[in-house]
């Protein structure tokens, strides 16, 4: 597996209400992941787990310190720059999937490629990949509202690779699902991280995921309390 | 273009919000366009009626007539100059007069009576006096007969067939005095003009008033109403300054003032009009940015510039309101036809009134095709400017605030 940094986060700190009452969200947090990573994010509610993957993401800028991903420091980008680093670096599963209702399976996932400039052959050639990837070809057609819950994560993911990003944020991806559709959508990216060396980094609360992570870090108060690598290692069923 | 399929399909994800916004946008181009035409084709009425009363669009007169009405300030009526008034584009008839006034007397009776001496048939051309016949014929213009207004008639115990006398002054201080068959008589709705006015032929007129030749006015009938100003201002430099050139609108103050009035109190309703229509597509926008937050900052964390949002909600409302506007013109069509064909009738008092002073008591509506192409793009605009709304909120769009449950 080819091993290269993908995130350097350094003294990463994020601070609400700083006049007031300050609250640490993210407090003075250092963290590293390379390339084909399988991590869970893990804490009690309220310490921190979507803040610093929002950090990381892009979405939200931090007070203090520096975000490095793939070289690049993300706390310096104008939020224009950030938008399109996200979109060619960055793919995003959501907890409550977040599919456009009106677009058909395919539509969802082509929509990033559309918003990168591809063309209908890359898309078509792309979407086909997918599709087969999370094991939808079938309902490649089908809009969100056809679709059960864990095939509307799939998609989900399926749109998070769109883009062909440096890693996959999932911010509590099997919170919406059942236990089946839970296992299913975890040996979808455990496939995809094992064949295909994708990133993944994801907040949770599911035992079940954290059981099939490579490296489980545990959040408290906003600061890294464990970094470890859960006992129990899943592999690909 | 995907950007555009999707607002289209977007439009049609909460069909309830879509069609409240259409329904919105519809109904208020149908009700500007109809409240527009129909203030529109009654002003348009009122003028018609008014030019075909008796004052036409446009009278020319001797420089300094319409101070001083008399006989002295009369001018020559001849070929070149009816000519010269053709000339004006728009200009379609012209009715010569020669009017003054007279002491009329029958049996014991005597009135003062507006004598009017014209050419017939131009006449009629010109202000549809035939139209105003209610009993005998009409004026011939080589015989000595007049027509008589109803309300003169009554108050002198006159009707056709009977003979009535004039006598008066002419022209230069000459002793005017004939007696006259009445032929006919006619209806004018206004009192004023109802109990005064005689009709007579020009030559006879002439005749009358020993002004051989001559005439005090010339009542001109125009092609296109809305061009009146331009042919005024036209004929005043094809004339020289020894006419004067007067629009109805000159010559009756009182209406003109009156219509501007209206059409400024008509302004004002649209105005509401307005505000009510952008206040519901407004609520509309509003429940639909509520509504879609949380997606628009998901789109926004994926990559999808801020730009393309703006194109996408902008679509979303052009689409809408592009295509309720379009729905509204075309029903708005029939209606205003239908309206123009079957116009709302006044009852009561105001039928009376109008009655009174000469008008149909009717308000049909104007068919011109600028009400419907103005008010459909008033609206379209307010439904564009509208949708800065969501423009302002995507600026202002933080995905972490937008995704917050």
């Amino acid at each position: 597996m080819n091993r290269s940094t993908v995130i350097d986060a350094h003294n990463v700190s994020k601070v609400y209400n700083p006049d007031t009452i300050p609250v640490y969200a993210v407090n003075n947090v250092h963290l590293h992941l390379e390339r084909g990573e399988f991590t869970a994010l893990v804490g009690p509610s309220g310490s921190g787990k979507t803040t610093l993957l929002n950090l990381i993401g892009g979405l939200d800028r931090p007070d203090s310190g520096e975000i490095i991903i793939n070289g690049v420091d993300i706390t310096k980008l104008s939020d224009n720059q950030l938008i399109d680093f996200r979109l060619h670096n960055i793919g995003f599963v959501f907890q409550s999937f977040n599919l456009i209702p009106v677009l058909t399976a395919k539509e969802n996932v082509e929509m990033i490629m559309h918003l990168q400039r591809l063309s209908k052959g890359d898309r078509d050639t792309r979407v086909g990949q997918l599709f087969d990837e999370i094991q939808l070809s079938d309902k490649l057609n089908s809009r969100p509202s056809e679709l059960s819950g864990g095939q509307q994560q799939r998609v989900a993911v399926a749109r998070a690779l769109a883009s062909k990003p440096q890693f996959v944020l999932a911010d509590e991806p099997t919170a919406n699902l059942d236990t089946k559709s839970a296992f299913n959508l975890l040996d979808i990216m455990l496939k995809l991280n094992q064949e295909e060396n994708i990133t993944f980094l994801f907040s949770t609360h599911d035992q079940r995921v954290i059981e099939r992570a490579r490296r489980v870090i545990t959040l408290v108060d906003g600061k890294i309390a464990s970094d470890t690598a859960p006992v129990n290692v899943a592999t690909t069923t | 273009m995907w950007l555009v399929r999707l607002a289209w399909l977007n439009l049609w994800r909460n069909k309830n919000r879509t069609l409240i916004s259409m329904a919105a946008v519809f109904f208020a181009v149908v009700l500007s366009t109809v409240l527009t035409a129909l203030s529109d084709g009654a002003f348009d009425n009122m003028v018609k009626n008014v030019v075909s009363y008796y004052t036409g669009y446009i009278q020319i007169h001797r420089q300094g007539y319409w101070d001083d009405q008399t006989l002295e300030n009369t001018i020559l009526n001849t070929q070149p100059l009816q000519d010269s008034i053709y000339s004006a584009p728009g200009v379609i008839e012209l009715a010569p007069r020669l009017e003054s006034f007279s002491l009329a007397a029958s049996g014991d009776v005597t009135r003062g009576v507006l004598v009017v001496g014209t050419d017939p048939e131009k006449e009629n051309l010109a202000t549809g006096l035939k139209s105003k016949l209610t009993q005998g014929k009409y004026l011939d213009s080589q015989s000595n007969e007049v027509l008589l207004c109803e309300g003169l008639a009554k108050r002198l115990n006159l009707n056709v067939g009977d003979t009535i006398l004039l006598i008066g002054q002419g022209y230069h201080g000459a002793t005017a005095a004939g007696k006259y068959a009445v032929s006919g008589l006619i209806h004018y709705g206004a009192p004023d003009l109802n109990d005064r006015m005689l009709f007579m032929s020009l030559n006879e007129a002439q005749h009358l008033y020993s002004a051989e030749g001559l005439i005090t006015t010339y009542v001109l009938l125009l092609d296109q109403s809305e061009e009146l100003n331009e042919t005024a201002s036209l004929l005043r430099k094809l004339l020289s300054s020894r006419y004067e050139v007067m629009t109805w609108e000159e010559i009756m103050p009182e209406l003109k003032q009156h219509i501007d009035t209206d059409t400024g109190n008509s302004k004002i309703f649209l105005g509401f009009l307005y505000v009510l229509v952008a206040m519901g597509i407004f609520g509309t926008m509003l429940m639909m940015m509520i509504e879609r937050s949380y997606e628009l900052g998901m789109l926004l964390a994926i990559g999808m510039k801020k730009y393309k949002m703006i194109i996408l909600l902008v679509s979303e409302s052009i689409l809408t309101v592009m295509v309720s506007c379009l729905i509204g013109m075309i029903c708005s069509i029939p209606l205003v036809y239908y309206l123009n064909i079957h116009p709302i009738r006044l009852t009561g008092e105001l039928e009376k009134t109008y009655e009174r002073f000469g008008f149909e008591a009717i308000l049909p509506t104007s068919t011109e095709a600028e009400h419907f192409i103005w008010q459909a793009i008033v609206v379209f605009c307010i439904g564009l400017f509208l949708s800065f709304y969501p423009v302002w909120r995507v600026i202002r769009l933080d995905p972490v605030t937008s995704m917050k449950r």
